[in-house]
């Protein structure tokens, strides 16, 4: 079956969901972002280019990516019946891919033989360095220096992949750093250089764009549930990072009225003291501001200047969130909620001992909030948790984190 | 002389008084709060006794995308000194308070402004003396965040890149008012050691579809560049190079550079 993207009212032409979103750029890339714009139009509606994306989608990704029942966590719950859509079982490891792939295709089809990414957990920098391969692309990855030191193994795994990883030593050299560095070489090589930018943000049309290659996961799980139970779920439940993988799940369901739609954000070591990456939670320093081209939820001071945010698990470390989650929020379609590094720390093993899965320390946010969730609603419900990456890759943070018993 | 006049006459007057002499405006940038918040203040009132034309007076930002490396250094220095948006205001009044009567274009990315709120701003901006905006993360498109310019008559000003198309070019003419911030190189801000081999075609482009003033900015950091911009432009900015005088030696040596730079156009 051919991928469809479907065309909603959000963003309008200017790239706006409500008043959120825009393109807050510097001058040099508008034109860039205009041309990327008409060719990403013009892709969708290209037969060949949607078939060329649903072919790699089924023989290289392996999807569809099946949805799981968790029987023994829904009995220990004694709750909602839970299911897991199964981003970690997509190759690479992450829903990343999803997205890498379509705007891989989008490059070569524009003829652009440079791509440049960012990173934050490596997710993203795996899954751009592996599309490259692919499509014969030569790929440069912009990661902060405390990044590459917290996530050695995928930082080999790009290099093995044939990118050039770039350390970044400005600012908090974290993940807001490597999108400003990213930003920087595409401003100074947008003639030749695609920005394959990781997440459902950025400045128009990347949260758009990011969202619909993304959308496969809910457009799938959306079926699979029905398939498997008779009807739609209560709610849907993902992490929130900058959000692609929660905008993917949530985007098939948005006309569902009676589906919940949760996001879980990073509560890091709490919001009382600011040490999280919560935008929606802490008024005192989450607000509405622009950061790296988009208007949405940011983290600053009362001056303005971008914070420091905390979260053990590096994907949902960000100081911003995508503008659709916060158009979501604002017209009470999404909820937003928080699962502190304790709460997602002990789902991570709850999950791993109850159902044989070790989700990525992002995904275990959204098991946390399923943990919390299931107990309080009647037995024949259905929570659908996108399980958005899986943990080999926070396996030694882990280990740091709750010790070695062995 | 004094700072009769605000905002869009000023400005004018500026070009004027620099056409009339036959010579491009100088217009050079200086990050308030760096090195610290009284020497960047000395730097600017000493420039000013110099002669230069304009000023472009920088408020820090954590994440200045459009800046490289000797921008992002001097405002970090800035931020560790505690300069916020407030300072910015300031510093447009200690600099009138002690004669500086060249029209001020206050320059930052639009999140520390939004967070002071737009208007007030602007509001507040007016009535410290300053005379129009730069903002590198504001296109046309966005203006309306700053319409408040508009109605108090002070300039925002809007980029052309070597990028811009004619489409572009011809939205921009028509949104930026006091003049046209013309980035001579595809990239970040810094200096480079010449002047892009296209400029004169690029800059021509530019002056088929606009008499508005041309300003160029970005890679201009020696006397002999400015020289080469005489006739092509209407002005020039001189940003990293200067700062990076002062991260390479002392107050006198920016001094030196914005005075040999205000003496390359005759």
């Amino acid at each position: 079956m051919v991928f469809e993207i479907t065309k909603t009212n959000v963003p309008d032409v200017r790239g706006y969901f409500g008043e959120f979103g825009g393109r807050f750029v510097p001058e040099t890339l508008v034109p860039a972002l205009d041309e990327l714009i008409k060719a990403y139009d013009e892709a969708i509606h290209d037969s060949v280019f949607m078939g060329e994306l649903a072919y790699l989608q089924a023989t290289y990704v392996g999807r569809p990516t099946p949805v799981t029942y968790a029987k023994r966590l829904s009995e220990l719950l004694g709750g909602a019946q839970i299911y897991f859509k199964r981003e970690d079982l997509a190759h690479t490891g992450a829903h990343k891919i999803n997205n890498a792939l379509g705007q891989a295709l989008l490059a070569k089809r524009m003829g652009k033989k440079r791509v440049i990414a960012e990173t934050g957990a490596g997710q993203h920098g795996v899954a751009s360095a592996t599309a490259s391969a692919l499509l014969g692309l030569d790929c440069h990855v912009y990661m902060g220096s405390v990044d590459i030191a917290r996530q050695r193994p995928n930082v080999f795994r790009m290099k093995l992949l044939g990118a050039e990883v770039i350390p970044v030593e400005s600012g908090s050299k974290t993940l807001k750093d490597a999108i400003n560095e990213a930003i920087r070489d595409w401003v100074t090589n947008v003639l030749n250089t695609f920005y394959l930018l990781g997440s459902a943000l950025g400045p128009h049309p990347y949260p758009m764009m990011v969202r619909d290659f993304q959308s496969i996961i809910g457009v799938e799980a959306r079926r699979q549930i029905l398939e498997m139970t008779g009807r739609l779920p209560d709610a849907c439940i993902a992490c929130v990072g900058g959000g692609s993988n929660a905008i993917g799940l949530f985007h098939a369901f948005r006309e569902d009225e009676n589906v919940d739609l949760i996001g879980v954000e990073a509560g890091g070591y709490g919001i009382l003291g600011g040490q999280h990456a919560a935008r929606f939670a802490d008024p005192n320093i989450g607000r509405m501001g622009v950061l790296h081209g988009t208007r949405s939820y940011v983290m600053q001071t009362t001056d303005g200047q971008i914070v420091n945010t905390h979260s053990i698990s590096a994907g949902l470390d960000y100081a911003s969130v995508g503008p659709e989650h916060a158009y979501l929020r604002q017209t009470e379609r999404a909820y937003y909620t928080y699962a502190t590094d304790e709460e997602a720390l002990s789902a991570l093993q709850t999950l791993s001992q109850n159902e044989g899965i070790i989700p990525a320390l992002e995904s275990a946010h959204a098991v946390a909030e399923a943990i919390k969730r299931a107990p309080t609603m009647p037995k024949d419900s259905i929570l659908l948790v996108n399980l958005s990456g899986r943990g080999d890759k926070d396996l030694d943070t882990v280990m740091s984190a709750i010790g070695d018993e062995s | 002389m004094t700072h009769t006049s605000q905002g869009l006459p000023a400005i004018e007057a500026m070009f004027n008084t620099a056409k009339a002499q036959n010579r491009a405006a100088f217009l050079p940038f200086f990050t308030i709060g760096y090195p610290s918040y009284d020497e960047s203040i000395n730097i600017l009132v000493e420039m000013s006794k110099l002669g230069v034309d304009g000023f472009e007076i920088g408020i820090p930002f954590s994440d200045p995308l459009a800046d490289g490396a000797v921008i992002q250094a001097s405002s970090q220095v800035a931020l560790d000194n505690g300069i916020t948006p407030k300072h910015g205001l300031q510093a447009v009044r200690d600099l009138r308070a002690r004669g500086v009567y060249q029209p001020i274009m206050i320059f930052s990315y639009i999140n520390p402004l939004l967070a002071y709120g737009a208007e007030q701003f602007v509001r507040d901006a007016k009535g410290a003396g300053a005379d129009g905006f730069i903002i590198p993360d504001l296109p046309p498109e966005e203006a309306y965040l700053f319409s408040e310019c508009e109605k108090l008559g002070l300039a925002l000003i809007f980029f052309i890149a070597p990028t811009s198309n004619p489409e572009r070019i011809s939205l921009v003419t028509k949104q930026s008012t006091g003049f046209l911030y013309v980035i001579s190189v595809t990239g970040i801000t810094g200096a480079r050691d010449s002047l892009p081999d296209d400029l004169q075609a690029f800059i021509a482009r530019v002056r088929s579809q606009t008499d508005k003033p041309l300003v160029l900015g970005f890679g201009i950091s020696k006397p002999e560049q400015a020289r080469q911009l005489h006739g092509l432009v209407d002005g020039f900015i001189v940003a990293s190079a200067l700062i990076r005088a002062h991260q390479n030696g002392t107050t006198s040596d920016v001094l030196g550079l914005a005075g040999a730079l205000r003496g390359a156009t005759p």
